[in-house]
């Protein structure tokens, strides 16, 4: 039974449940419902939350736990020797589970049973690929039964899961309707129920963060298991070969981050802040109405349309009209093409942000500089910006936090090459650029060269991380208090 | 004393003589410098509202195009010769006819025509001729012999892709001059497409194509869709509203309205403003580490993407939750818990409702923020080429399939320039949908949004 026919099932178990639930709460009160504790509904609610979320519980935990102990089992069946040279377990294991699914295929299509095909009898490699599963080598009579006991324990697996799930709803279900009772508080319970359900939601923000730290940390140490973590911070070339032997520097990749995100906030920050104040104290109504709207357009545009831009119109007009006739080099992608988009994608993240700031400074300040004699732009100069120094410190600080962890814009307009060069016309990559590319294609999370995105994946977060709680002390401890 | 009280003494004389009519010196320094940096904001703002217009009419003028194609009408003899030799009918003796075999049929189609029409045909022998017609074209006419095979022997009238340098030809795309540097194609042909358009065999027309059609190898750019993209990202949609939306609800909900002071709703709060902080690849490492290499869950499958992107969206939906529900003024709740409701009724009866224009303004901001975001794609393997539609859901949503700004990035990656006019088109159906998006939402927050 599929998980979604089971789902369904325990859904309408529980729907069942609320009827029951509601009729014979008005029974055990021989239809009197003001002997009732609680308003009828409230007995329905209690029974179907207490049929589906237990049932569903197990469900989830059960999908979670039961890949981890099949595959500990078929991890031990398989003998060292059937690994394919230089081999690992788990390449091992991904081939087990698609001659598994090979097998369920060649079942559906029945001809011959699946549990009967013998490896040294027949060819199957040809057999899956007839049932369009193609595989990289032959197939080993141990990886062969490996794979007919690993589809036989998910069978059993799927089965036993059905059978768990729908005895925990039925039990749940007829426990519950034979506890409710007149003066059962049913209201309470299911009101803590639900409570109990959005504390759950609220505590999935946690999860994630443990989540993401659990699994940048964790890889991260596979990967300085098998590399050096001195070469990784120290190095300064990045090569990956993936025959092994690369050199996994990550210093040209910081270098070209930084040195992206730094023209970038060069671009962003004086236009963003200019935007800012001049929205906020000099433009006109008809100016604000149209202005301040096309630029917070520019904030809800995605990230992969300012790619295109540096693609396909920046990085040629920089070559051709910048690079070139200066003799500074010839490639279309540069720090320069990634630096000046990223730049006009951070502009509406500095002037709402700024915006914000500038606003909350108060008129009275301004009214006192008009009154010693000040101009407008003296004002803004020596009373508006001092006092929303903090905040627009934090605004920057935030936008920089962004520039680092972009990634289609670079991606797309810097490059690939890694290199320690201070041309700002020539290609270089960044920590987001060679996350992505370590981790698309063909994963094997054996190899330092895939496990090195994480541990760059670290890198970015905790460099994120800490820009991002710089910005908030620096709001929290300098702020103006004013009134 | 001021100089107004002694009307006796003389005006100053020499350098200390000012007057409110004159400027003088410093004040005009002072002016002037204010007039510097009122432009200098003036500037900003059209460097902003430049780069916005910049920027739109780079996708606008290279994306329109794609909307359009170039069709070859042709009359096309499907020879039972060649088809079916065996004369059977038998479906499986006509699958095993390629591809190959179809080419000549459109071949001779089109020579034919061209010598109907009474076109001079620029001295092109019949494969240049062949060459004129997309490769994709004998996949079309076989799926059409493979779904009727009583049609062979018949002559059927198709509308055939022309290849990708003659639909780039009439949309300005590839001229004469590099026409005759390029290997695929040459100024004949192109002189040849233009007579034959002005017979009507070639006809330029709307694109539905683009829209229905899956995504097509390197060298047939032609018959490069969207289909797959869009249902991929409808896919991943439905996941993140069906999660997002009850889990950032409730999660606002217990933080806005229940939450006690206490460590635990702290460190709730900053992992959710760090969450929204963290840039979106970070997720996409998430998904590979924990869906798919710890829960197993398939690569490139809607459900994967669609549970990153929900974790990624989840803390935006919160911020709006929350600050929709802070909107409700305490009185309500107050009216409410003073009839005797339960604060757990007040919350759902009554404070939910009257945020629930809010917070579907923000779920849709979080949706459209969601439908843009390819980075975290990337890394869960949906860049990979799918041909094949997904299935219907619940299991289509385990089937790969691509997503609209990651198709984007694939069509970027290619070789042939056409595919720079297909990306910027679908970033124009990409922009389409977020415009939809948020002039809903603009819609719902004036129609129904109340001020207290």
């Amino acid at each position: 039974m599929s998980v979604s026919v089971l789902i369904t099932i325990v859904l309408g178990l529980a729907a069942i449940g609320y009827v029951l639930a509601r009729r014979r709460a008005l029974a055990v009160v021989d239809g009197d419902s003001r002997k009732l504790h609680s308003r009828t509904g409230y007995y329905g609610q209690f029974v179907f939350l207490m049929t589906a979320v237990p049932a569903l519980l197990v469900m989830l935990v059960w999908l979670f736990v039961q890949p981890v102990l099949i595959e500990s089992r078929i991890g031990g069946m398989i003998p060292e020797s059937a690994f394919p040279e230089g081999g690992e377990l788990t390449l091992v294991m991904s081939d087990v589970r698609r001659i598994s699914n090979g097998l369920d295929a060649i079942e559906a299509t029945g001809q011959g049973a699946a549990a009967a095909l013998d490896a040294t009898a027949t060819d199957v490699r040809a057999e899956m690929a007839a049932v369009g599963v193609a595989l990289g080598s032959d197939v080993s009579p141990e990886v062969l039964s490996a794979a007919q006991s690993y589809r036989k324990m998910q069978h059993t697996g799927a089965f036993w899961l059905s059978i768990v799930a729908l005895a925990t709803a039925l039990a749940f279900l007829v426990g519950s309707l034979s506890r409710i009772r007149a003066d059962q508080r049913a209201r309470n319970i299911s009101e803590n129920f639900v409570l109990a359900l959005l504390i759950g939601a609220s505590l999935v923000a946690i999860a994630t963060t443990l989540g993401i730290v659990l699994s940048l940390v964790f890889e991260t140490y596979h990967f300085f298991q098998l590399y050096p973590w001195q070469d990784f911070f120290f190095s300064l070339t990045w090569n990956p070969q993936f025959r092994g032997g690369s050199d996994l520097g990550f210093i040209p990749l910081i270098w070209g981050t930084l040195y992206v995100s730094f023209v970038a906030l060069i671009v962003a920050v004086p236009v963003g802040l200019m935007i800012a104040i001049y929205l906020a104290e000099y433009a006109g109504p008809k100016l604000r109405s149209v202005a301040k709207p096309a630029i917070e357009v520019l904030a809800g545009i995605p990230t992969i349309v300012y790619g295109l831009f540096a693609l396909i119109t920046v990085g040629p007009f920089l070559r051709d009209w910048i690079a070139q006739p200066m003799g500074l080099g010839d490639s279309s992608s540069s720090v320069l093409t990634a630096g000046l988009v990223m730049g006009i994608m951070l502009i509406p993240f500095v002037s709402s942000l700024s915006d914000d700031i500038i606003n909350a400074v108060p008129q009275s300040m301004r009214d006192g500089s008009y009154g010693l004699g000040a101009t407008q732009s003296e004002t803004i100069k020596q009373v508006v910006l001092p006092a929303a120094l903090p905040g627009v410190v934090g605004a920057i600080l935030l936008a920089a936090s962004r520039a680092i962890g972009e990634t289609m814009i670079v991606v797309m307009g810097a490059g690939a090459a890694a290199k320690l060069s201070l041309n700002p016309l020539e290609a270089m990559t960044t920590v987001t650029v060679k996350i992505v590319s370590q981790l698309t294609g063909d994963t094997e999370f054996a190899s330092p060269e895939t496990l090195v995105a994480f541990a760059l994946g670290l890198t970015l977060f905790t460099f994120t991380l800490a820009l991002n709680v710089l910005a908030l002390f620096i709001v929290r401890k300098y702020r103006e208090q004013y009134e | 004393m001021t100089d107004m009280s002694q009307p006796g003494t003389a005006a100053p004389s020499g350098k200390n003589r000012s007057s409110l009519l004159a400027a003088d010196a410093r004040t005009k320094r002072r002016n002037a410098s204010e007039r510097r940096f009122r432009l200098m904001g003036l500037i900003a703002v059209s460097i902003g509202v430049l780069a916005l217009v910049g920027l739109l009419t780079s996708i606008l003028g290279n994306g329109l195009s794609s909307f359009r194609q170039t069709y070859i009408a042709l009359d096309v003899y499907l020879d039972p010769a060649k088809l079916d030799k065996s004369g059977t009918r038998d479906i499986e003796k006509i699958k095993k006819v390629t591809t190959f075999g179809y080419k000549p049929l459109i071949e001779k189609a089109l020579v034919a025509a061209i010598e109907k029409a009474g076109v001079d045909d620029q001295g092109l022998s019949g494969k240049k001729i062949g060459a004129m017609i997309s490769p994709e074209a004998p996949a079309t006419l076989r799926n059409y012999v493979i779904a009727n095979p009583d049609k062979i022997g018949e002559t059927i009238p198709f509308d055939l892709l022309a290849g990708g340098r003659i639909d780039g030809f009439f949309k300005g795309r590839v001229t004469m001059e590099s026409a005759a540097l390029d290997r695929n194609t040459s100024p004949e042909q192109l002189r040849l497409a233009e007579a034959l358009r002005d017979k009507g065999i070639v006809v330029t027309r709307f694109n539905w194509a683009f829209f229905t059609s899956p995504d097509a190898s390197d060298t047939r750019p032609e018959a490069a869709g969207l289909g797959v993209a869009l249902l991929g990202s409808a896919y991943m949609m439905l996941v993140v509203l069906v999660l997002a939306l009850p889990i950032g609800v409730a999660a606002s909900i217990y933080l806005e309205e229940f939450a006690r002071q206490n460590w635990l709703t702290d460190l709730i709060e900053v992992n959710i403003s760090n969450l929204a902080a963290v840039p979106s690849i970070v997720f996409g490492i998430l998904g590979l580490a924990a869906f798919i290499n710890f829960a197993g869950l398939p690569q490139s499958a809607p459900i994967v993407g669609g549970l990153v992107l929900t974790l990624m969206t989840l803390p935006t939906i919160i911020i709006a939750t929350r600050a929709a529900l802070k909107a409700v003024p305490p009185s309500i709740r107050d009216a409410a818990l003073g009839v005797g409701a339960s604060k757990m009724q007040t919350v759902f009866h009554h404070v939910l409702p009257l945020a629930m224009p809010g917070i579907l303004t923000g779920t849709i901001i979080g949706l459209a923020q969601a439908l843009g975001e390819s980075a975290p794609l990337l890394l869960i393997g949906m860049v990979a080429f799918v041909r094949e539609y997904p299935g219907a859901p619940p299991e289509g949503f385990f089937d790969p399939a691509s997503a609209l700004p990651v198709q984007v990035y694939n069509w970027t990656t290619r070789g042939d320039p056409a595919f720079v006019e297909r990306a910027s088109g679908a970033i124009i159906v990409l922009l389409a949908f977020l415009l939809m998006m948020n002039i809903i939402a603009i819609i719902l927050r004036r129609r129904f949004e109340r001020r207290w």
